[in-house]
Order: C-alpha cells, then sequence, then structure tokens
C-alpha cells in the first residue's frame, strides 16, 4: 500500500510502471470475510491452487499447466469476485508474440489487398482460386497441432487471427464452420487413428469439414434431433439415415461431423435414444447435398441441405463414446464461441476508420461533420463498444490459453452476445453516420451490416446463450445456496431468517449501496478506483439479487425467462468491466501509447454498464407485478390468440 | 554452371500505404507506432532470388538488413519468403538516422565477399529516402558490374540477360557474373510468406552482427538540417493570351 500511495503522487505512470505492477502482483492477498447485509459471506479467495504468476501477468507456457481455471462467471453469482482475473493476460513471451505479429501481415495484406469481397457477395461463391490462396496461406489449420499438418494456434493467436478474416463476412464463416466447429470434434474427442486420418487433409483445405446437428424440428432444441443410426448385426457399421438444414459448407464439404440418435440399452436394461456424434466421408456413399440456399449476408458462404441415406458408417468412426454426442455437441460449441469477440472488433475497428474518414472531410451546414455533438456521440459510443468487445475476447482467449481443460462456457456466452449485438448496433451507427451514401451498394457498410445479422442467430441465438448464461451460474449458486435457500423458501419454519429477510426488504436495505468489501482497487493502477467501485458495487448488488430470485422461484426460476435475462445482462456487464478495467490497467502500467485514452473508454463504459444494471436490478426487484413485465406477457397472450395484432383499428366505431 | 550464391537486402521501411507525417521538431518523420514492413523493391529482388532458386539456378540466398532490432522482422519475413540465412547487421538509434548507402554499401560488399557470393540482388530504390544508391555503389566497391533497374533476369552460363527500364524504354544487356542487380517494379510480383512458411521460418539461422565486424565505418556524413512538409499547393492563374503569359513570366523574373 505504501509502494503504491508513493507512486500515485506522481500522477501518471511511466517508468515506475514496472513497479506498481510487480507491487500490486506480489502483494499477498488478504482473505477476508465479511458480512454484508443479506447476511452472505462475501468473501475474497486467496488463490492457493494457482501457480506464482510472472511479473507479466502471464502463466508461461509450462509444460503443466494447471488443470481448470476457477469459474469466475458462475462465482459471481455468489458474490466471489477472482481479483487475478483483473490481470490482463498478454503473450510474454515477445519471440511469440513478433511470429504472431508476422503472421498477421500477410493475412492482412490479403483481405485488405488481393480480395474482391463485392464479387463475393454478389455472386453469392467464393471462388476456388480464393479458396486455394486460403489453403496456401495456412488458414484452413489455424487450430490443428502442427504435427498434423496445422498451425497449432492457441485460443489467442486464433483470435488475433480472427480480427483479419472478419474483414469478409463469408470467407469468416467458411472458415470458422471448417475448423470451429466442423472439425473440433477431432480435435477435442477424436482417438489418434481418426486424428491421423482425416487432420492432414484438412489442415491444408484440401478437405473441407462441416459440422451437422440443426435439422428443420430441431434448431435450438439440439437434444431433439431425430437423425438416426442403426448399427448392423455385427456392430461394424452403423447405417445413417435423416435429413439436416443449414449447414454452413454443407455443398462442399468432404468431411461431416454428423449428429444422429443411436439406441442404447443403459445398464439397468433401460432402452434409451441417444446423440451420438460420428465422422461422415462424402464417399461413404448415400450423402447428398441441396441447392445453396439464398441469403440475406454472409451470401458467400455455402449453406444448405444435407441427406444422408443409409450412409454406411465405421464404428471407428464414432467421435467419443456412442451415446456421448450431445456433450461432444456442446464442447464444441462452447469453444469457438468467444472468437466472435475479436472477429467483431476487427470488423468495428475498420469500420470506425471508415466513417471517422468521412467524418472528417464531409461538411454541411460550414462545418466537419466530425464537429457535431450527435456524431461525435455515435464514433464515441462505437469505440467504447468495440473496446468493451475486444478487451473480453483476449482477457478469455487468454484464460482459455493457461489451463489444460478451460472451463469458460459461461464466460465464453456472454462474449458472443454482447460481441453479435455490438456489431449490429455498431455497424447499423457507421451506416447512420454515412447517411445516404451507407445506404448504397458501392460502399461496403449495407453488406457489413448484412453479413452482421447472422451473429445474433448462429452458433446458440442469443436468447438461448442468456438463459444458458443465468441458469448455469444460478444452477452453481443454488448448489452453495441451497441451504439458506431452502430455509429461506420455508418461512414458517425458519421465523427469524424470515422476518430479518423480511425486515431488509420493508427498511429499503436492499436497495443500499453495498459497502465495498472486496477491494478490486487494489489490484488496479489506482486511477481506475471509480471504476472498479462501480464494479464491486454492482457485483455485491448483483449477488443479493441471485439470493432474492432464487429464493423467490427456487426451480421454477426456469420458467422465469425475463427474470433469467435480467441476470444474464448484468452478468455480461459485469464481465465487460472486469475486461476493461483490467486491461486499461496494464496499458496504463506500461505505458502504451494513448492509454489516457483507454481510461476515457473504460471510464465511459462503466458508467454505461452502472446504469444499465441498476435499470435491471429495479426490474428484477420490483418483480414481475409493478414492472412491465405481467402486462407484457397478457399483450402476447392476447395477440398469439387472435393470431395477430388485437387491436381495433383506430378509426373503428362502435354502433 | 553450378548453382549461384545469392545475397539479398532488405531494408525495413515505413509501409507504403501509410501517410507519412513530419515530427513537430522538423529533425524527421513519425516513426513511432507506425506501422512498418519490408521495402517493395526488396521483396521483388527476393521474390527473384527464390524463383532461381527455386528451378536450382541458385543454392542458397542469404538475406541481410542493416539496422535496429526491428529489423529482425522483415528478415523473417524474407526467411518465410524463403531465404536461407539471415544476417542483422545491428544499428540503433542516433547512429541508424545517420546511416547511408555510402555505408550500407561497404557492409554488403564486405558480407559479398565474406560470403563468396555469386549475385547481389537489391530493390532498385527505397521508398523511406529514394536513395537509389546502395546498388551501384556496391557494385563499384566490389569492382563487379552492375545491371540495374532489371524488369527482367535470365542466367545465361556464368552471365545474365538483363533488361533495363531506361528513359527511353528498355534496354538489353548481357553483365558478367559475379554482379549487382537492382530490381524495378516490373520484375516479377512477390508471393506472400504463408502462415506454414512463417513457422517453418523460426528454425533457419539468423545471426547478428556490427558494422565493426565488417571494419566498416559508419560515422555520418551528412548532417540532417531540417525536414519539412512540401509546399501547400497554391492555386494556379488563368491567362487569356500568349503575350499575357509571357508578360507575367517576366514578371516574376523567370523569364529575361
Amino acid at each position: 500500500m505504501n509502494m503504491l500511495r508513493q507512486f500515485i503522487s506522481l500522477g501518471t505512470c511511466n517508468v515506475s510502471a514496472k513497479g506498481i505492477r510487480h507491487g500490486i502482483r506480489k502483494k499477498a492477498r488478504i482473505i477476508t470475510h465479511q458480512r454484508n447485509v443479506s447476511g452472505v459471506p462475501a468473501s475474497v479467495e486467496r488463490p492457493e491452487d494457482k501457480p506464482s504468476v510472472s511479473q507479466h501477468g502471464q502463466f508461461e507456457s509450462l509444460q503443466n499447466k494447471p488443470v481448470t481455471n476457477k469459474p469466475f462467471a458462475k462465482d459471481l453469482f455468489l458474490g466471489k469476485f477472482d481479483k487475478t482475473v483483473l490481470v490482463y493476460p498478454e503473450i510474454s513471451d515477445r519471440g511469440e508474440l513478433a511470429e504472431l505479429n508476422q503472421m498477421v501481415q500477410p493475412i492482412e495484406r490479403f483481405f485488405t489487398e488481393s480480395l474482391d469481397s463485392k464479387s463475393i457477395d454478389i455472386d453469392a461463391e467464393i471462388s476456388k482460386d480464393v479458396m486455394k490462396h486460403l489453403g496456401e496461406l495456412g488458414l484452413f489449420g489455424q487450430q490443428i497441432p502442427q504435427e498434423y499438418g496445422g498451425l497449432g494456434l492457441n485460443a489467442t493467436k486464433y483470435a488475433r487471427l480472427a480480427e483479419i478474416t472478419a474483414l469478409d463476412g463469408s470467407i469468416a464463416v467458411t472458415l470458422a464452420a471448417h475448423q470451429a466447429i466442423g472439425l473440433k470434434g477431432l480435435l477435442i474427442a477424436g482417438n489418434e487413428a481418426q486424428k491421423q486420418k482425416y487432420l492432414p487433409k484438412l489442415a491444408t483445405g484440401e478437405h473441407i469439414a462441416a459440422f451437422c446437428l440443426t435439422e428443420p424440428s430441431s434448431g435450438s432444441d439440439a437434444a431433439s434431433i431425430q437423425t438416426r443410426a442403426v448399427p448392423s448385426e455385427d456392430g461394424k457399421t452403423f447405417y445413417l439415415t435423416g435429413g439436416k438444414i443449414w449447414i454452413s459448407n454443407g455443398g462442399i464439404a468432404d468431411i461431416f461431423t454428423v449428429f444422429a440418435k443411436v439406441n442404447i440399452t443403459a445398464k439397468n436394461g433401460e432402452k434409451q435414444d441417444k446423440v451420438t456424434a460420428f465422422i461422415v466421408e462424402r464417399n461413404f456413399g448415400g450423402v447428398s447435398s441441396g441447392k445453396p440456399e439464398d441469403k440475406l449476408g454472409i451470401r458467400g458462404s455455402n449453406t444448405c441441405e444435407v441427406h444422408f441415406d443409409n450412409t454406411p458408417v465405421p464404428a471407428e468412426n464414432v467421435l467419443g463414446e456412442v451415446g456421448g454426442g450431445f456433450k461432444i455437441a456442446m464442447n464444441i460449441l462452447n469453444s469457438g464461441r468467444f472468437s466472435m469477440g475479436s472477429s467483431g472488433a476487427g470488423i468495428l475497428k475498420k469500420l470506425i476508420g471508415m466513417t471517422a474518414e468521412h467524418a472528417i472531410s464531409r461538411m454541411q451546414f460550414g462545418s466537419k461533420l466530425c464537429e457535431f455533438k450527435l456524431i461525435k456521440e455515435k464514433i464515441a459510443k462505437m469505440a467504447v463498444t468495440t473496446y468493451a468487445m475486444e478487451s473480453m475476447a483476449y482477457l478469455t482467449a487468454g484464460i482459455i490459453d493457461m489451463y489444460e481443460k478451460p472451463d469458460l462456457s459461461v464466460e465464453a456466452a456472454m462474449v458472443k452476445i454482447f460481441s453479435s449485438e455490438g456489431c449490429w448496433m455498431c455497424v447499423n451507427e457507421c451506416l447512420q453516420v454515412l447517411g445516404g451514401l451507407g445506404f448504397m451498394k458501392n460502399y461496403p457498410y449495407e453488406r457489413y451490416l448484412r453479413d452482421a445479422r447472422i451473429l445474433m442467430i448462429f452458433e446458440g441465438t442469443n436468447e438461448i446463450l442468456r438463459l444458458y448464461v443465468s441458469l448455469t451460474g444460478l444452477k452453481h449458486a443454488g448448489q452453495e445456496l441451497k441451504e439458506l435457500v431452502g430455509k429461506l423458501r420455508d418461512p414458517l419454519n425458519n421465523p427469524k431468517l424470515a422476518f430479518l429477510k423480511v425486515w431488509n426488504l420493508l427498511s429499503g436495505k436492499l436497495q443500499e449501496k453495498p459497502k465495498l468489501t472486496l477491494q478490486l482497487n487494489e489490484e488496479v493502477h489506482p486511477s481506475l478506483k471509480n471504476q472498479t467501485d462501480i464494479l464491486e458495487e454492482c457485483t455485491l448488488q448483483f449477488q443479493r439479487m441471485v439470493e432474492i430470485i432464487l429464493q423467490r422461484h427456487g426451480n421454477k426460476v426456469v420458467q422465469e425467462q425475463l427474470e433469467l435475462k435480467r441476470l444474464s445482462d448484468i452478468c455480461i456487464d459485469l464481465y465487460a468491466m472486469t475486461a476493461c478495467i483490467g486491461r486499461t490497467s496494464r496499458a496504463y502500467c506500461l505505458g502504451l501509447r494513448n492509454a489516457d485514452h483507454e481510461l476515457l473508454l473504460t471510464k465511459a463504459f462503466c458508467h454505461e454498464a452502472y446504469v444499465r444494471v441498476q435499470q435491471n436490478l429495479t426490474a428484477l426487484r420490483e418483480g414481475k407485478n409493478k414492472n412491465n413485465d405481467d402486462t407484457y406477457m397478457a399483450i402476447a397472450e392476447t395477440v398469439f390468440q387472435n393470431k395477430g395484432y388485437a387491436a381495433e383499428h383506430p378509426l373503428t366505431v362502435n354502433w | 554452371m553450378s548453382a549461384l550464391r545469392v545475397l539479398v537486402g532488405c531494408k525495413r521501411v515505413i509501409d507504403y500505404a501509410v501517410k507519412v507525417r513530419v515530427k513537430p521538431d522538423k529533425t524527421g518523420v513519425v516513426t513511432d507506432g507506425v506501422k512498418h514492413s519490408m521495402n517493395p523493391f526488396d521483396e521483388i529482388a527476393m521474390e527473384e532470388a527464390i524463383r532461381m532458386k527455386e528451378k536450382k539456378l541458385a543454392s542458397e540466398i542469404i538475406v541481410v538488413s542493416c539496422g535496429p532490432s526491428q529489423c529482425q522482422e522483415t528478415l523473417r519475413t524474407a526467411l518465410a519468403m524463403g531465404g536461407d540465412r539471415a544476417i542483422h547487421v545491428q544499428v540503433e538509434g542516433k547512429e541508424y538516422e545517420g546511416l547511408q548507402p555510402f555505408h550500407v554499401s561497404k557492409i554488403f560488399a564486405k558480407i559479398a565477399q565474406e560470403e563468396k557470393v555469386d549475385l547481389v540482388v537489391l530493390g532498385k530504390q527505397a521508398i523511406d529516402d529514394d536513395c537509389n544508391q546502395t546498388g551501384q555503389m556496391t557494385a563499384a566497391i566490389l569492382d563487379w558490374p552492375q545491371a540495374t533497374f532489371a524488369s527482367k533476369v535470365e542466367i545465361d552460363s556464368g552471365s545474365l540477360k538483363v533488361t533495363r527500364e531506361i528513359d527511353g524504354g528498355l534496354e538489353n544487356i548481357k553483365v558478367k557474373l559475379p554482379a549487382v542487380v537492382t530490381t524495378d517494379l516490373r520484375l516479377n510480383e512477390p508471393r506472400y510468406a504463408t502462415l506454414p512458411n512463417i513457422m517453418k521460418a523460426k528454425k533457419k539461422p539468423l545471426t547478428v552482427k556490427k558494422p565493426s565486424d565488417y571494419a566498416v565505418d559508419i560515422s555520418p556524413r551528412q548532417e540532417v538540417l531540417s525536414v519539412e512538409d512540401p509546399p501547400v499547393r497554391e492555386a494556379g492563374q488563368k491567362v487569356e493570351s500568349v503575350e499575357q503569359l509571357v508578360q507575367k513570366l517576366r514578371d516574376a523574373g523567370l523569364v529575361a
């Protein structure tokens, strides 16, 4: 603390920056148990089971990485804040970083100079030449280990390249469908023989992969798929029959990861249909793909139906265990999500540049557009959103790279939700700044807008992901709070506790600002004190609200989608604030160029987030009677009963 | 005829797409935080050397760069394109600001002799200083023939047939090896360094040397007085007749 006060008087961080950073990191962490208003301990954990953090804040690429991380997001539901997450990750090996920057150059050059994205959009096709070039550049095997012919990039490096490939939406989706989901099953669950057989050609792009899960009657509800795989008498072959829709790369793929139901007999003799994952080659026979779908956006990406008609699949091609397919599918989808943050940021950085240039040169009413406050606000909000998106993506990627078996599914889902919606909003605003020009096809804004629309839909709709975030968090919290919640929901047998709760509620104590006990500000540069205070306040309020919600509904909380949505939105804001604060602190301490600007971005974001979080908390506190929820539900019921808009026409008379 | 040993020079310059800005103190241009890449003409030189190697006409390509530690990025790109070995002649900060083709050509000449090189290929000029001197000076120091502004190079048993782009058109010459060639724009289109090649290039050797290792004195031979933006273009004047034009020119003291 003394070292800190010395440097505070210096004002800005310069050469002594490393000292502060070092000082902050080496500081022993104190476990504090303080009772907050609601009676549940808000504790700060000492990360005993974590190896020491290096001076640069990143675990060196150890041969033995720690197995798994503390569940940061899930613990927020308990008011537990893992402070190590405020230490922003980086690539500490200068040579590795230089190599990554070197890899960025040819890719950036190709995407900005040699690609005709407009034609790809109009023709709704990526030419064979471009596909070949992408393969030569090595972009089809980014995450495939080097021993199989790939680049073996970790999450952070993959995210970095995703910033560039995102400059063409169709190509980005083609590459992602191939490697982030299409062949990911082999990386996650494949055995050595399967990897040796398939990965080398997939790495060069000679073979393209596709992920086949969705069916006409099974979109979000993936467990309800109907494609069947029937084993042969001798058990050596499965016969696959069914139809999949909206399969990216469906028409051009040679290798498919297909999910189908297999009837298995469980240990207790019960027969059950369980989802199983298969590696299917097009040349197994019986595989047909339909004509490419005519889409609003990412038109160059091939999307079509894929049908399997008694396709014989050798039993060696089962991925993982028979019956273990659903889990594999979820793991595959979870593992790719975080990169949407960096691809979104990549697109937005480019568009902000173009929009700013326009605003600087265009004049109206005798002034440049950039002098008008409405325009300035738009640019500022875009910069803030992009910063948050980027910070979250690389924070998530950095943590993923630290562990053998990272558990960041909730964090990745939050990155996806924020990035897809942020991207849509910002691209829309960029178009708006351009005015009429933005609407024209000879400017790329409308194409980026159309391409961005899919982000909120695929890879798990944002609605589903919001439910996933809050339900997973609540389940985690519920397990720990089981006893407490049990008592709270049984007031007659726990009168003292019930009375205390009611007293707190009536006396307005719940609305009081919580005492800040997490001491988050000790982990970051002192200039971020206000922001860490906001983060702490919101975290503690969030924890209180989680308890209230669990108490209110118990297990039935699954139905309360509107409350779940609000909890998720708060959690997303908490994670985003954490990422921004951590990143700015690092930038400030290292003395990076424009660190002051980063401070402003984080300040603005935390302010925005605070307002949103308070709104959500108020609505949750009020409950569905006082807030608009019940009213909305009633309105929706009537519209559905009426099979349409139900209010009488304003000109109707009643005689 | 045995395959040639080739030396290629690569300079790290501000990227061609960047809008260059003059430093407020007028001592130079802003380089901090600005994107840098390999001089485009040097990329063309690399590409030519690699094509020779692919045709088995060249046996080894040695890439050299003189400058600060960031030059190693440029050298790594050259290795990724297809170079075999890299030499980084380290010159930092103030010393680098004073480095001129006069010094660099001496270094290249020394390395060419040490490495027993048969062909030196350089870009015709660097896009930051536009000197267009290094190739010519290197040839002079080595007392080798030079073929500058090459738009086509063919090897013909112990000699090179080179097509040069000159003011009047194209000139075809024959030069005996060993020789120095400088590349012009239309010689070839350089390849992208692919990511797998970038990873393989990590294993290729890169040695760091100092100018003193080659007994070259790099003390500056010129002093930069100031660096300024070109004057803002002013509006012209329209005249009605030739007589008026001549009168205006006389008034401006430009004709008698």
